[in-house]
């Protein structure tokens, strides 16, 4: 076994420290998820305590979970990626470890302001103004970073996860940047640029592509290095690679709409909206499609993997919540899922299914390597394993549950009788949906409970590596 | 109505990344190959290959097939200024696609259905129309619709929003009053009377208050407050405190409290006055108002007169 960490010419340290905190924040944003789902469950756990209330911690949960857990896996897996598929060390130590430190300080801000009800009661970009300048200036540091590396490589070509990257941070930073513009008041106030229509449009704007991009194009950045490198085998089609990369955040961008159907925004606009979403199935399966079919001539591995297993699933989770999207975006469809639990049980698919599964996947593959072992070495494959079944069980648990609640509640809010009035009043369909409340709990909570495992997997391997480095050293001296 | 820039600068953008996703496929498919393979480009990064395989046909054909999809739905649906090719019956007349239109277009044709239905239970008296257990659930249904989120699912009220089942009425219970109280609305008014009681007066009028419906109450204070009532309140809640259903005034000798009964609670009332808002439902009720609230009537008329 090597002892020695691999590539020291690379920069090792900043994926470290990023590989390290997307387990810590994982659990901290997947156990606040788990309490808010209790919370509704049973609301007596608002204990009456404003900053421990829904209202309050429901964003600290998605900011954690998207923004701490996703963005730490996003910058350890990018810096990784980039450094070994363009052979080339970071374009700077200082940028990065500035990315790394200033990116931590916007979660922490976000941990404390928001359960104060700091907010700028924007969806996915509740921040205000002042940590959203931190935001920026680590963001636009993150792209000078990453994109001053391509330009240094020592490969001719740039490999495509590195495409998914650049356009994910590109996109990221206009959206961001465009959607939190804003007038400010005081140091912990401000007023959105955007009124009315134009405000809910805008949001929607970023708020879709936060998950288009941050999400989907980011993650499938993750997917085209990790994938092939567990399975040991090429990429299936780079062609497909190609067409599927250029449609998918060219459609992208335009689908927002979709958040806003029958609502003020003008009907032309919801239709537009729509069929981009629409025709964002074929590029969105792409990925998929190149995934799936790089493990032709390697299905074998799945029994012995549980790495692989991870990647796969992912894949699995992904291609699902990517055709249900384009579908619930159907004007048709969504008269009866929006605002129903489904809405809620279609993002988990992709944020438990699809985002934390390949973030796991990889974080697993990768931290090994941090402390000096072989790819996907950990302390221990059993646990990798126990992980697995437990996130897949708990997804499914989670998916299944709102999915029940979702369908049911559409149905149950536009009962009519004969007689012309509604069958049943919001609170019957509310008091429907509380099996569905704490099956969730347990779908979320048999999530949490892996990620523990995974904890305890990832400190047990940084130990057996420290002691197998020093014994190394005693050995050479 | 979008200016013209406007209407040209989405369209293009809109049609424009449909088709470009067109040109994207044909443009790709040179010089593809026929079948799978298992050479690669030749380039390897960190170890990964790419291997040159053509793009699968059937994924091909669902992307094309999602493109004509989406041009001929914007077609039929409009896009900018262009209003799309369907249409819907508002009014009696055929009108371009709106989801307004669309929602016009749909509760007309409900409520043209429904309409004999209601027609039939507005020619009944409600006293008889009492008897009929149809109508009363539908009527209940409305109520549970329009009506329960503030006196409640069983119509028996909460704290500020009056039981409906206790045969005590602000306004009157017959239905000529329920239908007045339904479809134009009610509007309470309590006067603070804190700067002209003082203190001490509103202490002791809560004792007089207390005492008009046998609670535990402070004598001396009563006593005093007794000539400021005849002063100040029996003008709306008349002089034995039973109340007057021409200005809502309630009776004060029921032991019914629309804001509580406590010592705490009436002082508050006296101290800070009350506003009591009933909303008129001829607007909220939509098509066929009158028929609705003819039904609402005999359902709430129905809870105290079995």
């Amino acid at each position: 076994m090597s002892t020695a960490i691999d590539h020291p010419e690379y920069n090792y340290k900043v994926v470290r420290q990023f590989a390290i905190m997307t387990v810590v924040w994982g659990i901290v944003g997947m156990a606040a998820g788990v309490f808010i789902a209790a919370q509704l469950a049973w609301p007596a756990l608002n204990f009456d305590t404003p900053w421990l209330s829904f209202g309050r911690l429901r964003p600290l949960h998605t900011n954690a979970v998207i923004f701490a857990f996703g963005g730490c896996a996003l910058f350890a897996t990018s810096y990784y990626i980039v450094q070994r598929t363009c052979r080339t060390r970071l374009f700077s130590d200082t940028l990065a470890s500035f990315t790394f430190w200033g990116w931590n300080l916007v979660i922490v801000l976000a941990a404390i302001t928001l359960p104060m009800g700091i907010t700028s009661a924007k969806e996915y970009a509740e921040l205000e103004w002042p940590i959203d300048i931190l935001v920026a200036l680590v963001w636009v540091a993150y792209v000078i970073n990453f994109l001053g590396t391509l330009a240094i490589r020592k490969e001719k070509h740039i490999y495509v996860a590195n495409w998914f990257f650049a356009a994910f941070m590109i996109m990221i930073a206009i959206l961001y940047i465009g959607n939190s513009l804003a007038v400010p008041v005081s140091l912990t106030k401000s007023y959105s640029i955007y009124a009315g229509t134009i405000d809910a449009m805008v949001q929607w704007w970023w708020g879709h592509n936060a998950v288009g991009f941050f999400l989907t194009a980011g993650f499938l950045g993750i997917m085209y290095y990790f994938v092939p490198k567990q399975a040991g085998r090429p990429v299936y089609s780079y062609r497909l690679s190609i067409v599927h990369f250029w449609a998918l955040i060219s459609i992208y961008v335009w689908a927002g709409a979709h958040h806003l159907h029958y609502s003020a925004l003008p009907d032309w606009a919801q239709t537009s909206g729509m069929v981009m979403s629409l025709i964002l199935l074929a590029p969105s399966w792409g990925g998929m499609i190149n995934g799936m079919m790089t493990l032709s001539g390697a299905w074998h591995k799945l029994r012995t993997d549980p790495v692989l297993r991870f990647l796969v699933v992912s894949l699995s989770f992904y291609g699902m919540s990517t055709f249900e999207g384009p579908m619930m975006s159907i004007k048709t469809v969504n008269a009866l899922s929006h605002n129903t639990d489904w809405t809620i049980g279609h993002v988990h698919s992709g944020a438990l299914g699809w985002v934390a599964m390949v973030s796991i996947g990889a974080m697993y593959h990768l931290i090994p390597v941090m402390f000096g072992r072989k790819a996907s070495d950990m302390y221990s494959q059993g646990l990798i394993n126990v992980h697995f079944w437990l996130a897949t069980i708990g997804t499914v648990f989670y998916i299944v549950a709102m999915w029940v609640n979702g369908i049911m509640q559409g149905l149950m809010w536009r009962a009519v009788n004969d007689d012309g009035t509604l069958t049943y009043s919001f609170v019957e369909s509310v008091e429907a949906s509380y099996p569905g409340y704490v099956g969730r709990v347990i779908g979320g909570a048999l999530f949490l409970l892996g990620m523990l495992v995974m904890a305890y997997n990832v400190y047990m391997t940084v130990r057996v590596a420290k002691k197998e480095q020093a014994d190394a050293a005693l050995a050479q001296a | 109505m979008l200016s013209t820039f406007w209407q040209v600068w989405v369209t293009a953008i809109v049609v424009g990344s449909i088709i470009g996703c067109g040109i994207l496929i044909m443009y790709t498919s040179k010089g593809m190959r026929k079948e799978e393979t298992d050479e690669t480009t030749g380039h390897a990064y960190d170890g990964i290959e790419e291997i040159d395989n053509p793009l699968p046909r059937w994924w091909v054909f669902m992307f094309w097939a999602t493109i004509v999809f989406g041009l001929g739905y914007l077609g039929m649906y409009g896009l900018g200024n262009f209003k799309g090719l369907v249409t819907v019956t508002v009014d009696g007349e055929e009108v371009a696609w709106s989801s307004a239109n669309q929602w016009k277009a749909e509760v007309q044709a409900f409520d043209k259905d429904i309409a004999p239905l209601y027609a039939k239970y507005s020619a009944t008296p409600v006293e008889e129309l009492a008897k009929n257990d149809e109508a009363l659930q539908t009527g209940q249904r409305l109520f549970k619709s329009n009506c329960a989120v503030c006196h409640g699912s069983n119509a028996k009220g909460a704290l500020g929003f009056p039981n409906l089942t206790d045969n005590d009425w602000l306004y009157g219970g017959n239905p000529q009053q329920l239908t007045m109280t339904i479809a134009n609305g009610r509007q309470g008014a309590m006067p603070a009377w804190e700067a002209i009681l003082g203190d001490q007066g509103i202490d002791d009028m809560t004792a007089y208050v207390r005492s008009l419906s046998g609670l535990k109450h402070d004598e001396a204070g009563a006593a005093t407050a007794a000539p400021l009532f005849m002063r100040n309140c029996a003008i709306c809640h008349g002089a034995d405190g039973k109340g007057n259903i021409m200005m809502g005034a309630p009776n004060l000798t029921d032991d019914i409290w629309l804001y509580g009964g406590s010592t705490k609670q009436i002082e508050m009332t006296l101290r800070h006055g009350r506003m009591g808002k009933m909303p008129a439902h001829k607007e909220i009720l939509g098509a066929n108002a009158d028929a609705k609230i003819h039904l609402l009537v005999t359902y709430v008329y129905s809870l105290t007169n079995k």
